[in-house]
């Protein structure tokens, strides 16, 4: 269904929570609000279940105004981050308490359980009580519960927060599979870049209770608009800096390198540069890179990667992520070697230069 | 500061354990060397926080002794064991100012005023939380608690080991990284062993020189992060760490080496002697398989969906009814679809036996 | 972002609640400061007497007598409940079996009826039948609750420690239990005496039950009646007549509408204003 957003605001106690956003939902796949915790996710994703109503605005469903209606009218699900469960019932009936209170008959609820568990691989559990599952299957159980009911709209609260990154592997990795065809409108929130790139869809950035951009998740990640939507969607954060454009040269610094072509029109002057951490390496994986020495500050590994934070001596810091687990060490200088293609360019006012000649290029 | 050592440790719940399947802690030994910073890894219900209290001295081993510097230190208390612990909630005096609160394990030891006054304005200094000291601990937030519960634990300088539970459960996930690396850094100044245990693999290889993987109640790998990502010894361990991890196939041996699904699958440890009644698997990271070049010819595999991750492409696929996940550097052209054929970067593929690294 | 979302329908939930209120509260207190301005006299004759009861209660010797009686005795329990209570709590097991048969044998007393704690006491009490009465006669104290203030007191103070120090113990055990296991690992690590252990991790996290114990035991001891009117009946003299016993001699026994209403006000006030203080005083430092 078509969800809408019309000129919302949400106003608590003379402070702006959510500024007048206009959002117009995709009625298929994902569409994944990322901002950091306290951006205003959970109140536009409260402002769309009706849980809050919007201070000014509209919201709108499938072009009929519901701005006024509760939510128990609108055909919603909501999972939150926290497993909420009714912990004396089991599995079964978790799932089909909305179904009961929709008043289906006994078949109908019985079919639509067992298909909701079977997705959500909760086939063996169902006479178990909440307390007797995992983490990962409450949350399973949480999931079930909102696809059973078939709904218009399926809000998710930064639904994988809470659980193991492994789970939180295996259950990303089979959401939009299972919200697939299933003709809902997926709303989810979550703090983390990687996740919004791994669900696709569409990504609205979110920033102190303003929508910075919506689009394509790809999209958006690679040629976004504006500067603050690059600084939102990176994870390690991106690395920043003022430069200045003569002629055909850029400089940061001590550093100079070549202007792309698209830029060779533009005037001279200050522009700012964002290179996301993973243009950054420790090793030397593109032709003439732009060369950096830095002090290690602070090194972090996950599994696959490694990230880096350096000062360099003109006192600036910078991040570098790369593949594989590289042992820096903390304290000592290390090359490190940034690929030019990587720089997003923007102006002063913070928007970015020249998309259409870079989609010319491409 | 000591050398930790663990000898033929054994430990059940069960008063009269029967089998193996009784054993909360497998039988284990091993030594963590003095000023080390150790991590002990896995999933919850592994055993990891059993052999913390172990060495805690909060629970009394079934078999085995437990060694500082030699010495069997098994039926000592926590505070003649000489440690100091720092536990997944903060625990913090609440009436207590944050500089009586770093004061407090000393002023019991009967540390002098002066020698007191310099250890808390170190620590302090260390943990960047100095402008606090004159507030009452019961009004910070969170990760300033838990810096405090870290500062009693560093403030004596002669604790032989100190333990860190899950301590950064509570705090806020954009400050997590910040008191890892503070956590790391503290390490490097202080030079005390450290065992830091975690089911998070970020904050273990991130804090650890030498990171123990546990599973079900065993020791399955003890090892650098480098080691642990390119040389798993467990197929768990190749699992558990990476994101995603190891791909793991079924594997069968088909005269001179390893195959899959009747395709020949060079590997790293071809063995040299099988009983021939193990189970087989072939493991490789998504970062070692790539795409068959024309003329190459490869395992077959049936690609799902492509991911662009922004740093990488991630490829599903399935080989037969297993899962495989491939991870293909950004420049590279267009991924394949439907059917195609993938090749394993035979020095980073590894047969395991029974679940273990074979030694060739 | 918590903030509270405005739901008229939530006024429906608590209409019940304050209809309750009203009639059992509200009505009654209207009714009293009607009474404590006016002179009554029979066949429900009024004349306002403005704040005359007032003054002549606040300079009465009886009243400032009693309620002195009253202030002593209320700090007398208190002082002995609260470090009893907390020192029992403190002795009692935290898991296993024990723990159910130790929790209702603290709650028994707590289940018998005012006027049967008073009834018990009193024969408990007697010099030559009671258990205690010719126990201690038979340790050559001359005890008789009847005729010496001081047995008399002596016997109204243990038992209300006898009949409410479980509350407390109930209490502080409460706070006890959810203390933890890691705040009493951390002080054994840190190397906290026993002492250290009890002021610095257990006394300040039963903090917020002992307000509640203290704003208890606080009230329901200056307005408590039943229990001394059926041991002591206010005796020997007027030696154990606490407030609430005065007020009804006045109000019921003599009929001084008047004077008794003006007293029950003071009365009201004086048990508000300290249960404010108290309150005020032991959450002054919360972070909360």
């Amino acid at each position: 269904m078509a969800i809408e957003l019309q000129q919302v605001t949400k106003k608590v106690a003379g402070e702006m929570h959510i500024h007048a956003t206009d959002l117009q939902l995709y009625p298929e796949g994902f569409n994944v609000l990322l901002g950091e915790t306290g951006a205003g996710k959970t109140t536009l994703i409260k402002l769309m279940a009706g849980l809050e109503k919007p201070t000014s605005g509209r919201v709108l469903f499938g072009g009929a105004d519901v701005t006024k209606l509760s939510p128990q009218k609108r055909n919603i699900s909501l999972v939150h981050q926290f497993f909420i469960n009714y912990p004396n019932m089991t599995v079964y009936e978790n799932i089909a308490s909305p179904l009961r209170v929709a008043k289906y008959d006994r078949k109908e609820i019985d079919r639509r359980v067992r298909e909701a568990a079977e997705v959500m691989k909760l086939g063996p559990m169902l006479e178990r009580r909440p307390q007797q599952l995992s983490g990962g299957q409450q949350q399973r159980t949480a999931l079930a519960r909102a696809i059973v009911k078939e709904s218009d709209l399926v809000l998710l609260d930064e639904p994988l927060a809470n659980l193991d990154y492994k789970l939180r592997e295996d259950l990303r990795e089979e959401l939009p599979r299972i919200f697939a065809d299933r003709g809902a409108t997926v709303v989810y929130a979550t703090s983390e870049p990687t996740e919004a790139l791994l669900l696709e869809g569409h990504t609205a950035t979110v920033r102190q209770g303003r929508v910075t951009e919506f689009g394509r998740t790809e999209e958006l990640y690679r040629r976004p608009e504006f500067f603050e939507t690059a600084d939102v969607f990176s994870d390690p954060p991106i690395n920043s800096g003022e430069i200045r454009k003569e002629g055909s040269r850029l400089e940061l610094n001590t550093i100079t390198w070549e202007a792309p072509a698209f830029l060779r029109d533009e005037p001279d002057g200050p522009y700012r540069v964002g290179i996301r951490p993973h243009f950054v390496s420790p090793r030397e994986e593109v032709e003439s890179p732009v060369e950096l020495v830095g002090k290690v500050l602070v090194t972090e590994l996950s599994g696959s990667e490694s990230v880096a934070h350096f000062t360099t001596p003109s006192g600036n810091t910078w991040v570098s992520q790369s593949h594989g687990v590289h042992p820096f060490q903390i304290g000592e200088d290390h090359k490190f070697y940034i690929n030019p293609a990587g720089f997003l360019y923007f102006r002063t006012d913070g928007t970015r230069v020249s998309a259409a000649a870079e989609m010319a290029t491409l | 500061m000591a050398t930790i050592e663990l000898q033929n440790l054994r430990h059940s719940y069960v008063p009269e354990p029967k089998g193996p399947e009784d054993y909360a802690l497998k039988h284990m030994n091993f030594t963590w060397k003095d000023g080390g910073a150790y991590a002990l890894l896995g999933p919850s219900g592994c055993g990891k926080s059993t052999l913390l209290n172990i060495i805690s001295s909060l629970v009394t081993p079934s078999e085995g002794k437990v060694l500082f510097d030699g010495r069997d230190v098994t039926p000592l208390t926590p505070d003649q064991r000489n440690i100091a612990q720092v536990f997944q909630f903060p625990v913090i005096y609440d009436t207590m100012t944050v500089y009586n609160n770093l004061a407090f394990p000393l002023k019991n030891r009967g540390f002098s005023r002066q020698r007191i006054e310099e250890r808390v304005r170190e620590i302090a200094g260390l943990l960047e939380i100095e402008p606090l000291l004159q507030q009452r601990a019961a009004n910070l937030s969170p990760d300033n608690k838990q810096k405090i519960s870290m500062g009693r634990g560093l403030v004596r300088d002669d604790v032989n080991v100190i333990m860190f539970d899950e301590p950064l459960t509570v705090i806020d996930p954009h400050l997590k990284w910040k008191l890892r690396s503070k956590l790391k850094e503290l390490h490097q100044s202080v030079q005390t062993t450290m065992i830091y245990v975690t089911h998070d693999q970020t904050e273990a290889l991130t804090f650890a020189d030498e990171v123990v993987v546990m599973e079900e109640g065993q020791v399955v790998q003890i090892g650098t992060p480098v080691e642990l990502f390119e040389k798993p010894a467990h197929t768990f361990v190749g699992h558990f760490i990476g994101s995603p991890g190891m791909n793991i196939l079924p594997a069968e041996m088909n005269g001179e080496g390893p195959s899959f699904h009747g395709t020949a699958v060079p590997v790293a440890n071809p063995p040299a002697r099988l009983e021939g009644n193990e189970r087989l698997e072939i493991g490789v990271r998504p970062e070692f398989v790539r795409f068959a070049r024309k003329g190459e010819s490869g395992l077959p595999v049936e690609v799902l969906k492509t991911t662009d991750t922004g740093r990488y492409r991630l490829v599903f696929a399935r080989a037969g009814d297993t899962k495989l996940h491939a991870i293909l550097p950004e420049d590279e052209s267009e991924a394949p679809t439907g059917q195609a054929e993938v090749i394993f970067d035979p020095e980073r593929t590894r047969l395991y036996a029974d679940g273990w690294l074979l030694e060739n | 972002m918590a903030h509270k979302t405005e739901n008229p329908r939530a006024w429906l939930f608590v209409a019940p609640v304050l209809l309750l209120v009203a009639f059992n509260a509200f009505i009654p207190l209207m009714a009293v400061i009607n009474y404590s301005v006016q002179e009554s006299f029979g066949n429900n004759l009024f004349f306002w007497h403005g704040i005359g009861w007032f003054e002549q209660i606040m300079n009465s010797e009886r009243f400032q007598a009693t309620l002195l009686r009253q202030g002593f005795f209320t700090f007398i329990i208190l002082a002995i409940e609260l470090p009893l209570g907390v020192a029992i709590a403190l002795t009692m097991p935290k898991k296993g079996f024990w723990v159910p048969v130790c929790l209702v044998l603290m709650a028994l007393p707590l289940l018998v009826p005012w006027n049967v704690v008073g009834a018990m006491w009193n024969i408990f009490a007697l010099p030559d039948l009671g258990l205690l009465g010719a126990t201690l006669n038979g340790f050559g104290w001359e005890y008789n609750m009847t005729s010496d203030p001081f047995d008399a007191w002596f016997t109204m103070i243990l038992m209300d420690v006898w009949h409410w120090t479980s509350l407390v113990v109930l209490l502080s055990y409460a706070g006890l239990v959810s203390i933890p296991d890691a705040f009493y690992q951390a002080a054994r690590i840190d190397g906290a005496s026993r002492l250290s252990v009890f002021r610095f991790i257990e006394l300040p996290k039963m903090k917020h039950v002992l307000t509640i114990a203290v704003l208890l035991r606080f009230m329901d001891s200056f307005k408590i009646y039943t229990e001394p009117f059926v041991l002591t009946g206010g005796g020997p003299g007027n030696s154990t007549t606490l407030l609430s016993i005065d007020l009804v001699k006045i109000g019921l026994g003599q009929f001084d509408l008047g004077p008794a209403a003006a007293m029950s006000l003071i009365y009201f006030l004086i048990v508000l204003t300290f249960s404010w203080i108290f309150y005020t005083l032991m959450t002054k430092n919360d972070p909360m």
